[in-house]
């Protein structure tokens, strides 16, 4: 709970995909589903959605209160600012309580300095939680976007569910490749796909780290990339342009502060690189498996889970970077931290 | 202030620790936690010492920082020696390498 206001913090959704992916037809979609009905919505223009027939009331200029419950806000002058007026507003009871924040980006926009500013103000960073990035990619011209933006590459770098939209207009080939790559490029994310008829899931955004119903599942999923890594026989999970995701394992427990100290020594130098890292640790004197995980300089306080997954113990990241080598990634790791030998 | 989460103060960084055992005396266990950052900071000519619930990072020449946590190490470190501290640098990894005795042929 938060000192401040006994309030619980709001997890904090990034909705993200590339100029035309369908972002904004899946907001809509989903600003109509009751299990959001105490999310609030962060957009950059009502116009952009349409909401007038969800439309109950106009709080103010840039607040509405929809049918469903869910409260509709557009971010006036910079993101910080919009935070923490909405976080004000709510600590004030001028608008209804909220526990659920979708942020919908902008097509060309990177979540990462999204993510840096939710967590470098000391007032956010109590009151705002991550959740799922969740990032839209289009069937029909997402392989061309991944392939002439790089934007678009880093927003599906770092999602955490990765929807794949406009399903009903591409063909099964198309579909079956861009699902491929996407999963060589983000190994750890779900990938889901979407069309007109089918009824997006709240689960996208409410599934997650943070649900401890939900925990073991999630990990399970990021280390099935892991598993993939050891059937290839191979140290590079995939290579996507000059962004590559990777696994770095150790056998034997490590020391919470030698991992902290490399971690920590890493992301100030590389942060930017490091687009995201999730995994599993074996940590000395700690019986239960610790779950790690971070988008660019961020890491999310690490949290446990009960058992091993599937009974093996033993450390495994999953670690999506741009421009670093692994093996020399791998190597300051076992240099650095490795109790192995 | 830690550069990896904008934190202000001490509490609640995520190298703070899991819950390990053995970790019961906090000035103990940060003593402990100097010692293994100082095989790394001694690369750079710094030293780090507990001191009331905080960390002070030195240099040779005497310039100090306070630090809280292990996350604000490598900023202040940086700005002391006015050098790169990168994990990923190879003269770096051999000389971790020689200094914990777990090189590997390359």
């Amino acid at each position: 709970m938060n000192p401040e206001t006994s309030l619980p913090p709001v997890t904090v959704n990034i909705l993200t995909g590339f100029l035309g992916s369908g972002k904004t037809s899946l907001l809509k979609r989903l600003l109509a589903l009751p299990a959001l009905k105490d999310a609030a919505v962060l957009i950059n223009e009502f116009g952009e959605v349409g909401i007038d027939h969800f439309l109950v009331e106009e709080v103010d200029d840039d607040v509405v209160l929809l049918k469903s419950g869910c409260i509709c806000c557009t971010i006036r002058g910079d993101l910080k600012g919009s935070l923490l007026d909405l976080h004000e507003r709510r600590a004030a009871g001028r608008v209804p309580p909220f526990s659920r924040l979708i942020l919908e980006t902008t097509g060309l926009a990177d979540p990462g300095p999204i993510v840096a500013t939710l967590v470098a103000d000391p007032v956010l960073r109590h009151q705002f939680r991550m959740g799922n990035i969740v990032t839209v990619v289009d069937a029909v011209n997402g392989a061309e976007n991944l392939d002439r933006f790089p934007e678009s590459s880093r927003q599906a770098a770092v999602a955490d569910r990765l929807v794949m939209s406009k399903t009903d207009l591409a063909d099964e080939e198309t579909i079956n490749a861009l699902r491929h790559r996407l999963a060589g490029l983000n190994p750890a994310a779900d990938i889901l796909p979407l069309d007109d008829v089918r009824i997006p899931d709240a689960a996208l955004f409410v599934s997650d780290i943070h649900d401890p119903t939900a925990r073991a599942r999630e990990v399970a999923r990021w280390l099935a990339a892991e598993a993939h890594h050891h059937d290839h026989h191979s140290h590079d999970l995939n290579r996507h342009g000059d962004i590559r995701a990777f696994v770095l394992t150790s056998d034997a427990p490590l020391d919470w502060a030698r991992f902290g100290l490399w971690l920590s020594m890493l992301l100030n130098r590389h942060g930017t690189e490091v687009l995201r890292l999730k995994g599993l640790l074996s940590i000395q004197g700690v019986d239960t498996p610790v779950v790690i995980q971070g988008v660019q300089h961020l890491i999310h306080k690490p949290v446990h889970l009960d058992d091993w997954p599937d009974g093996i113990v033993g450390t495994r990241i999953v670690v999506i970077a741009k421009g670093l080598d692994p093996e020399i990634v791998r190597r300051s790791f076992a240099a650095f931290v490795d109790q192995t030998n | 202030m830690c550069g990896l989460c904008g934190t202000f103060g001490s509490a609640d960084h995520w190298t703070d620790g899991v819950g390990e055992a053995g970790t019961s005396f906090p000035a103990a266990e940060r003593r402990r936690r100097a010692g293994v950052a100082n095989e790394v900071l001694g690369l750079y000519g710094l030293k780090l010492m507990e001191w009331s619930n905080r960390f002070t990072l030195t240099g040779r020449t005497g310039k100090s920082a306070v630090v809280d946590q292990f996350g604000a190490i490598w900023a202040e470190a940086e700005k002391l020696t006015g050098r790169v501290c990168d994990p990923l640098d190879p003269a770096v990894i051999e000389a971790m390498e020689a200094r914990r005795g777990t090189g590997s042929p390359v």
